[in-house]
């Protein structure tokens, strides 16, 4: 194919409407939307094979609640993530990040600050740390793997001096009422984190802002020559995600009803193994918000069904390295 | 108005110890397209930037339409007019036609933080655009990493030509194209020129500059060494002057280059 630029013109090729067949057939050979509709194949998938193996324990009722409610903090944490790897960036620090917002809740919170003020801390701390990260690798052009676990320590370390290593509980009739609550079988954390989705995947697709995020992982060279502003991009992506953690980490103490300060690894790997199986591409600039969302409820599911299947707890480690690794081999070669 | 849209006077550019460009200066007109040709090095590359604010002047200084102007970003020179279309810096290849069409130049609705981009409208002018330039691609959703070589130079001139750009700069805009490419970007270029645009192009092939080109700068070791207009275009003396097996013109001003 070489483009027409002489003859008469008659073979013009009109921007369609919508939902012409047309655009359907392109979008089915695009082999991105392979990419980004795999992991919702893979959650229906996973859904029937554990509700065959488990027929009465799995697609219960209870235990969909249980997914959905655990699936909330590793959802928030891929969005954030997503936005990172979208410029092809990493953020090791988030789980940190949640553990240091946490922390800073409960310090607020044992000291009698009102809750509002507690909630709004872990936040700013999260904008914080996640500002940190982004403004040293925008502007001192060093590597984002390097910044964000030195984040990851620095966190971990401030949350520890904090709390004196010591978990505060947060005794809080309307977070608690908050965390347990449901419309049906969907909890309140997952309305959530399904609003928070609608934010980030409205800005990705129907913004500017979102535009350039993926201008600049896609080419920051082609992108900064246009004038795109790949550093603000930079900084606010680490921004997001540090954000993001801080909402995540109001989200585990409504659930575990205190502020604890070990840090949760599995969190991090999961982000990033969810925003991978959701399509978004580690080099950066392509993917979309639902599908590391559903990566995330996938993920969870997984080590749920394999709990309600009786399989040893330790095994879930094992399964979710088999499925980072596939996935990754995956996305690899469809390119 | 000034009889040039751009010129370049006495130029001079280091980094560090290299002296990229010696005492530039070249003028261009609009409705015309001009050539700077020179071996590797000979500060082609770096000449455009400067006129394009990627990279500042240590001295001198460039005129756009008789205008002294002083660029500190790519933006400001494109907002003054002047569009590039780099060597290397292209297109963003996962991203669409019309996004790439109109990046950073969205058409948005809206008030404060939330400014909803117009896609709609966006791709309606994305499909103006090229057809304006005869370009024909067959939607301006498709992704550009699925392009030809031809078609994604085509979107790159198409977008530089597209705005109220009033210079276009082009370095090697055929240097990656096979033949057939090559002549649908240089029926591309003559219609920018016919458009009263002027044209900066930088090329190696210098059948390409003969049939293209209205003037044509020489550069040698940073420095301008010869003026040619298009009666005396001949690809001999381009590559004597080139390698320096004739002299130039302008090399008596300037003195001798192995200093
Ligand atoms: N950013 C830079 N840093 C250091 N040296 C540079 C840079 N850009 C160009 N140069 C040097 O300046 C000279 C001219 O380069 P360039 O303008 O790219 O030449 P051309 O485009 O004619 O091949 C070369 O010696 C090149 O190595
Ligand atoms: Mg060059």
């Amino acid at each position: 194919m070489t483009p027409k630029v002489s003859g008469s013109g008659a073979a013009s090729a009109a921007p369609g409407p919508s939902f012409s067949l047309h655009t359907i057939a392109a979008k089915l050979r695009d082999p991105y939307f392979w990419a980004d509709w795999t992991v919702v194949f893979a959650l229906v998938a996973a859904v029937l094979i554990f509700t065959a193996l488990e027929p009465g324990n799995f697609m219960t009722a209870y235990n969909v609640n249980t997914i959905l409610t655990a699936s909330a903090v590793p959802a928030i944490l891929a969005l954030g993530q997503a936005f990172v790897i979208m410029t092809a960036g990493i953020d090791l620090s988030n789980a940190a990040v949640l553990t240091l917002g946490a922390v800073t809740f409960g310090w607020f919170f044992f000291r009698g600050y009102p809750l509002i003020w507690c909630m709004i801390s872990a936040i700013i701390v999260g904008l914080i740390a996640g500002l940190i990260n982004g403004l040293i690798i925008a502007q001192f052009k060093i590597n984002d793997f390097i910044v964000t676990l030195g984040m990851l320590s620095l966190a971990q370390g401030v949350a520890l001096v904090i709390s004196n290593a010591k978990p505060v509980q947060v005794i809080s009739p309307v977070l608690a009422q908050f965390a347990i609550g449901k419309i049906w079988v969907i909890p309140y954390l997952m309305i959530l984190a399904f609003v928070l989705l609608l934010v980030c995947q409205f800005f990705l697709t129907q913004t500017k802002f979102g535009t350039h995020v993926l201008a600049t992982g896609g080419n920051t060279d082609a992108a900064r020559a246009m004038g795109v502003r790949t550093k603000a991009i930079k900084v606010s992506v680490y921004a997001i995600s540090g954000t993001l953690a801080g909402v995540a980490a109001i989200v585990t103490i409504s659930r575990i009803g205190a502020a604890e300060p070990a840090v949760n690894t599995a969190f991090l790997l999961n982000s990033v193994a969810a925003v991978v199986l959701g399509g978004v591409s580690l080099f950066g600039g392509r993917g979309n918000m639902i599908g590391p969302f559903v990566g995330a409820i996938l993920l969870t599911m997984i080590i749920n069904g394999l709990i309600v299947a009786g399989v040893p707890q330790y095994y879930q480690f094992i399964a979710i390295g088999l499925i980072v690794m596939v996935s990754a081999v995956l996305v690899r070669s469809a390119k | 108005m000034s009889e040039y849209a751009v010129a370049c006077h006495n130029v001079s550019k280091a980094f560090g110890s290299v002296k990229a460009l010696r005492d530039v200066s070249i003028t261009a007109k609009a409705g015309e397209v001009t050539a700077i040709i020179g071996d590797n090095g000979a500060g082609k590359s770096t000449l455009i930037k400067i006129v394009a604010g990627v990279e500042q002047a240590d001295s001198g200084h460039i005129d756009l339409f008789g205008q002294q102007v002083d660029f500190t970003n790519p933006e400001e020179a494109r907002q003054a007019g002047i569009e590039t279309v780099y060597q290397t810096l292209g297109l963003i290849e996962d991203l669409t036609i019309w996004q790439n069409l109109f990046l950073n130049r969205e058409i948005v609705t809206g008030f404060g933080p939330i400014q909803l981009m117009n896609k709609r409208v966006m791709r309606q002018r994305s499909h103006e655009m090229l057809t304006a330039l005869d370009v024909h691609i067959p939607s301006v959703r498709a992704r550009v990493r699925g392009l030809s070589g031809g078609q994604r130079q085509a979107v790159a001139i198409s977008r530089a030509a597209g705005w109220s750009s009033r210079v276009v700069i082009m370095d090697e805009p055929t240097a990656a194209l096979g033949v057939r490419e090559s002549a649908k970007v240089e029926e591309l270029i003559e219609r920018l020129k016919d458009k009263g645009l002027a044209v900066i192009v930088i090329s190696h092939n210098f059948d390409q500059v003969v049939r293209l080109a209205d003037r044509v700068w020489v550069m040698r070791q940073g420095r301008v060494i010869a003026e040619l207009s298009q009666e005396e275009l001949d690809a001999a003396q381009m590559v004597a002057l080139i390698t320096g097996a004739a002299k130039g013109d302008k090399l008596n001003e300037s003195g001798d280059l192995d200093d």
